[in-house]
């Protein structure tokens, strides 16, 4: 039976579940459908896999000149992995995601399909290979309909650090959409698929989640197989999914979740299923409130929304902890050190040898062609983590720099170890604040890092957080409650999302683009 | 081993001690690379035996070769080596074309296997020198650099080869110790078939760390690095000039500059390497794609059960088992093939002085002079053990002269048939007849009388001059010891 | 923590990069402002405190010795911006 918590925000509605006022599926509207909504329709055959399909491709026409969220559109991919989802369901077979429209951010190498990493570095490389998470979406009867923009190679939280141009926010084209992952959230939000894959480093799924009004998920280290997913930070980056609702999100971990013997840091654990979980009923759950992290710097408006979520979950019976993780303060150095410590390695095979951009003159030395190669391919962000991180690890350093935030990163994962003796889920905001303005933080890098202070601590525990869309500011902006599992918890955290969501209509609005009204209108 | 000080020089430094420590790779005989299903062998098209993971295309991952692994882990315990709780994966960063990811897969402060050691003979006696470590990595490729004016090739097709790092202390003292301790190792690598051991070919190679101190003081000179050494030959020459030029740099009021140099072996020099790579600085860190490597400790000590029988051991038994004086029990036990060669014929025939002559005379010139060492197939020989077996029976029941043996060897090697095959064909067989003897005998005395008497005026030596004209007059069949005995008898009478 | 022009040169090499003149002085400047933040955990005291290098507990899975080449093995040098026949061609390398 399905459970509806007590409704206690002023922002929740009438009713508990995903419908009410907005419900009407209108093929004019993509953002109108969910996975669960398209679903149901696929199955019932009032709707087919190449209408959806061709309904989302025209959204893409529409609003890409403006949005930018994608690198590249598959259109003939997409009517051929529609067509064929409709054979598949015309022989009456189904499956979480069969038929269903998505995006990959830009770092999952495709088959045959350029994948560039926003980098010019990557230029006109196609790889011969495919990405576990896209074979595994591919498999379960997907239509792939782009890849999506993002900061180069993963680096940044505004994506404006794309060698192809910035994605704008949906729900105000003036303010960025978060990042790294940005140009998959934005293509959610806007409708241009019911789902899409980021990664995230250092928050890279969770921001940009937060910042778009929808859900997003980064698992736990070792759930999802790392192999194609160009590496940022490989002992930090784990892929994830975005859609409107906790139930979307479920179903897509469901399908790209799993060993893979490609991946030694893939973990063979049997999945779950996620759907099951979601039980709506979150009585006599824990649910710690980390004291360090309605800290200063915190907009009012966030930490109003935040505490008034944590309220709701009271209220449907979950039993609020105070606890504390006191090296919280310490996460962003430590990410940057561990994170751009490794890219620097991670990014040493972009030397214009074996694939991608390469830039000599005549005459040049081998030295000359690697250094005028990656001052041309390499982005100024990219270029300043590089030099960080090698920084980091050179001769003299090591010990003080590299070697001390790998300590410093033991605290902070025992702090969570902790706190996971007083509470079964952590929630806290995502970030600090709501999307800020194109341009506002582009000169300032310290101050761009910041925007992580509350995600990196997850990434450095290797821990799963999920980010619900819990409210608006007064600019109608979306603002992310985050929830935060021990390893492998991830059916508490999304049972602890869902139930929200029960209680709460704040997934069920759509931006402006999508629905013809004003920015932060109710739909 | 005696075999090798036999060809060696012998090096003299006065009041200088030389200290050498030496870091060998060997490459493990894998079917595929250390990460990825690529086939390790060589031989292929430029980059035929590349996928993305060997060619470090993006976000493509590492995943551990089992017998790697297990080859390493043999070779840690064949040389009493400890294998830490925990080893750890790390990363080498440097650029070079050859190295696809810009960094190498190695082990650094935790490697797979620590301390053990290599025996070798000196003339002082068994020496122990120590391992300081065993470790895992990956090869790099390979660059061609000779094809155009302008240009270098890269072939990736052995980078990711798996290779094995053994690294000893610096407790070797001369270049003849050098040498032994390489054969020494390269015996046990044999002996466990986990490499090949051709140092030409580069499937095991050697680098020293050579430096020179006053006799009777214990601080370490500074150090030089020779690397470029490709045969036993070329290290002991290469690090007896090194010991010299360090010599000479400090007498004449010099110092030496820790350096990497390059041998050079037409010339017979070793040279700075004087890269236009500004110094290294390797920025070594955890590989984050591979978790640390925590043996099976049960798996360990089943391999430990398994190990074969190592040459030390092996010449220990030879000795015994067979009583062969201990210079040829080392030289058959210095190779892995030799002595399987060995023990295949000895258990056909057992005369294993005989045997044992044969395969380090014959047997061993025709392995070099066609080049088979190190193929370690005994099979591929152009004489099968069996067959020298059966060539050294017809030997012993008299079938044949030691002397024919030699002329049905060479038709052995020649044609490949069955030695008494050959003795059959060309009527090579001993006459043991004493009819025909006497006959033949009887008529190079009546040829020569006044030999006859002179002999027995007491010109004892002419019974060879007879011995020789009876076995000419016989086509070299007559059996010798029937000869010798009818012959006193006939001279007597 | 000061970082000086030589210090940028020196880690700029290192990484391969080339960086203008303008680059340069940006990124120092960008480097410094970092690790001037990045010092907060010098105020931590670490002793003796395990460094976590991997945060899940798994041992290295093996992967049996079998030779799987490629399909196709061209298409391993196909986007390579510079070749000479299956060969991969880069300037002069000088020892």
């Amino acid at each position: 039976m399905i459970r509806n918590g007590p409704r206690l925000r002023p922002g929740a509605g009438s009713s508990g579940r995903a419908s009410s006022r907005k419900t009407s599926m209108n093929l004019s509207d993509p953002a109108s459908f969910t996975i669960a909504t398209a679903r149901s329709a696929l199955d019932r055959r009032e709707l087919s896999a190449t209408e959806l399909t061709r309904a989302v491709l025209d959204r893409v026409a529409r609003i890409e000149p403006t949005l930018h969220a994608l690198l590249a559109v598959t259109e003939s991919r997409a009517l051929a992995d529609a067509a064929a989802a409709d054979a598949r369901l015309g022989r009456g077979e189904s499956g979480a995601l069969l038929g269903i429209p998505v995006v990959l951010k830009d770092i999952f190498a495709t088959r045959g399909i350029p994948t560039t990493c926003a980098s010019r570095i990557l230029e006109g490389f196609v790889p011969p290979y495919d990405s576990d998470a896209a074979e595994r979406l591919a498999r379960a009867g997907s239509v792939l309909i782009g890849k999506a923009n993002l900061d180069e190679f993963a680096m940044g939280s505004s994506n404006e650090n794309s060698a192809y141009g910035i994605t704008r926010n949906p729900w105000d084209p003036e303010r960025v959409p978060g990042g790294s992952s940005g140009g998959s959230a934005a293509a959610v939000a806007a409708g241009e698929c019911l789902a899409s894959l980021g990664t995230d480093t250092g928050g890279s799924i969770r921001l940009p989640a937060s910042y778009c009004g929808l859900v997003g998920l980064k698992p736990t280290y070792g759930r999802v197989s790392r192999y194609g997913v160009i590496a940022y930070a490989s002992s930090l980056d784990q892929v994830g999914p975005f859609a409107w609702t906790v139930a979307d999100v479920a179903a897509v971990l469901g399908v790209i979740a799993g060993h893979d013997p490609r991946d030694s840091t893939s973990v063979p654990r049997p999945v779950p299923d996620y759907g099951a979980a979601l039980t709506g009923d979150v009585r006599g759950l824990r649910i710690g409130i980390p004291r360090e992290y309605f800290a200063d710097g915190i907009a009012p408006d966030v930490e109003r929304a935040t505490r008034d979520a944590i309220g709701v979950l009271e209220g449907s019976g979950a039993r609020i902890v105070e606890i504390g993780l006191p090296h919280t303060e310490y996460a962003i150095a430590t990410y940057y050190l561990v994170a751009t410590a490794e890219a620097s390695s991670n990014l040493a095979r972009y030397d214009g040898v074996r694939f991608g951009l390469r830039r000599a003159s005549a005459g040049d030395s081998l030295v000359d062609m690697y250094r005028h190669t990656r001052d041309a391919g390499f982005g100024a962000e990219v270029k300043r983590r590089i030099l960080l991180g090698t920084y980091a690890l050179s001769a003299g350093y090591y010990d003080a720099y590299y070697l001390k935030a790998l300590q410093v990163r033991t605290l902070i994962r025992r702090d969570f170890l902790q706190a996971f003796e007083h509470c079964d889920v952590i929630a806290a905001p995502t970030a600090p604040t709501t999307a800020f303005r194109l341009g506002e933080k582009v000169s300032d890098p310290l101050a761009m890092y910041l925007s992580d202070i509350f995600t990196t601590s997850v990434n450095l525990a290797g821990l799963p957080g999920l980010s619900v869309p819990c409210g608006f500011d007064r600019d109608g902006l979306p603002i992310g409650l985050q929830l935060i599992a021990p390893a492998f918890a991830e059916e508490t955290a999304l049972r602890v999302g869902d139930a929200y969501q029960r209680a709460t209509q704040w997934h069920l609005r759509r931006p402006a683009e999508s629905t013809g009204n004003a920015p932060g209108t109710t739909a | 081993m005696s075999s090798s000080n036999e060809e060696s020089i012998t090096f003299e430094y006065g009041d200088w001690e030389p200290v050498i420590g030496l870091e060998v790779h060997a490459q493990l005989l894998t079917e595929s690379k250390l990460f990825c299903g690529c086939s390790a062998s060589f031989g292929a098209g430029a980059n035929a035996h590349t996928c993305p993971v060997c060619m470090g295309m993006p976000g493509v991952l590492p995943v551990l070769n089992r017998r790697a692994l297990e080859y390493a882990i043999k070779t840690a315990l064949a040389t009493g080596c400890e294998i830490p709780p925990r080893a750890r994966w790390a990363r080498k960063n440097y650029f070079y074309p050859d190295l696809p990811k810009g960094y190498q897969i190695s082990m650094y402060e935790e490697p797979l296997a620590v301390g053990g050691g290599v025996d070798i003979d000196t003339p002082d006696g068994l020496k122990r020198v120590t391992l300081t470590r065993i470790h895992m990595e990956e090869d790099a490729g390979k660059s061609i650099h000779d094809a155009h004016d302008e240009h270098s090739l890269v072939d990736l097709n052995r980078a990711g080869v798996p290779l094995m790092e053994i690294v000893s202390e610096p407790e070797i003292g001369s270049p003849v110790e050098a040498s032994a301790y390489l054969r020494s190792l390269r015996a046990v690598l044999q002996f466990l078939a986990v490499c090949d051991g051709n140092m030409e070919e580069g499937s095991m190679r050697c680098d020293a760390n050579v430096s020179v101190r006053r006799r009777g003081t214990t601080k370490l000179g500074t150090r030089t690095e020779i690397k470029n050494m490709n045969s036993f030959r070329n290290v002991e020459r290469a690090i007896d000039f090194e010991i010299r030029r360090q010599i000479d740099v400090i007498e004449t009021g010099g110092t030496i500059v820790q350096e990497t140099r390059l041998w050079d072996a037409d010339r017979g020099v070793t040279a700075s390497m004087r890269s236009k790579e500004h110094a290294h600085d390797y920025r070594y860190f955890p590989e984050p794609d591979l978790q640390p490597l925590i043996v099976d400790r049960a798996w360990i000590e089943e391999l430990r059960r398994g190990l074969p029988e190592l040459p030390r051991q092996r010449c220990a038994r030879f000795v015994t088992e067979y009583q062969l004086p201990q210079y040829d029990a080392e030289v058959l036990t210095a190779r892995r093939d030799l002595a399987e060669y060995f023990e295949a014929a000895v258990a056909q025939h057992r005369n294993p002085k005989a045997i044992s002559n044969w395969v380090m005379g014959d047997i061993l010139r025709l392995v070099r002079e066609r080049k088979l060492d190190d193929a370690l197939v005994i099979e591929d020989w152009p004489v099968r053990p069996q067959a020298l077996a059966a060539l050294i029976a017809l030997i012993d029941d008299e079938t044949i002269s030691g002397k024919i043996a030699k002329t049905v060897f060479d038709e052995m090697v020649a044609s490949g048939d069955e030695p008494a095959v050959i003795v059959e064909r060309k009527g090579l067989k001993q006459v043991t007849d004493t009819g025909a003897i006497t006959a033949a005998i009887d008529d190079v005395l009546e040829r020569h009388p006044d030999k006859v008497a002179e002999f027995r005026g007491g010109k004892d030596k002419l019974l060879g001059f007879f011995v020789g004209q009876i076995m000419k007059a016989t086509g070299g069949k007559a059996n010798p010891q029937a000869v010798n005995d009818i012959l006193r008898a006939k001279l007597a009478g | 923590m000061p970082v000086s022009l030589k210090d940028v040169d020196h880690i700029a090499l290192l990484a391969r990069l080339g960086l203008t003149d303008g680059e340069r002085a940006a990124l120092r400047d960008d480097l410094e402002s970092i690790l001037g933040y990045i010092g907060k955990l010098e105020t931590l005291d670490t002793t003796g405190i395990e460094a976590t290098a991997h945060v899940i507990d798994l041992e290295t899975p093996l992967r049996d010795d079998v030779v799987r080449n490629p399909e196709d093995a061209d298409a391993m040098v196909g986007n390579a911006p510079d070749r000479d026949r299956t060969y991969l061609r880069v300037p002069k390398i000088i020892e």
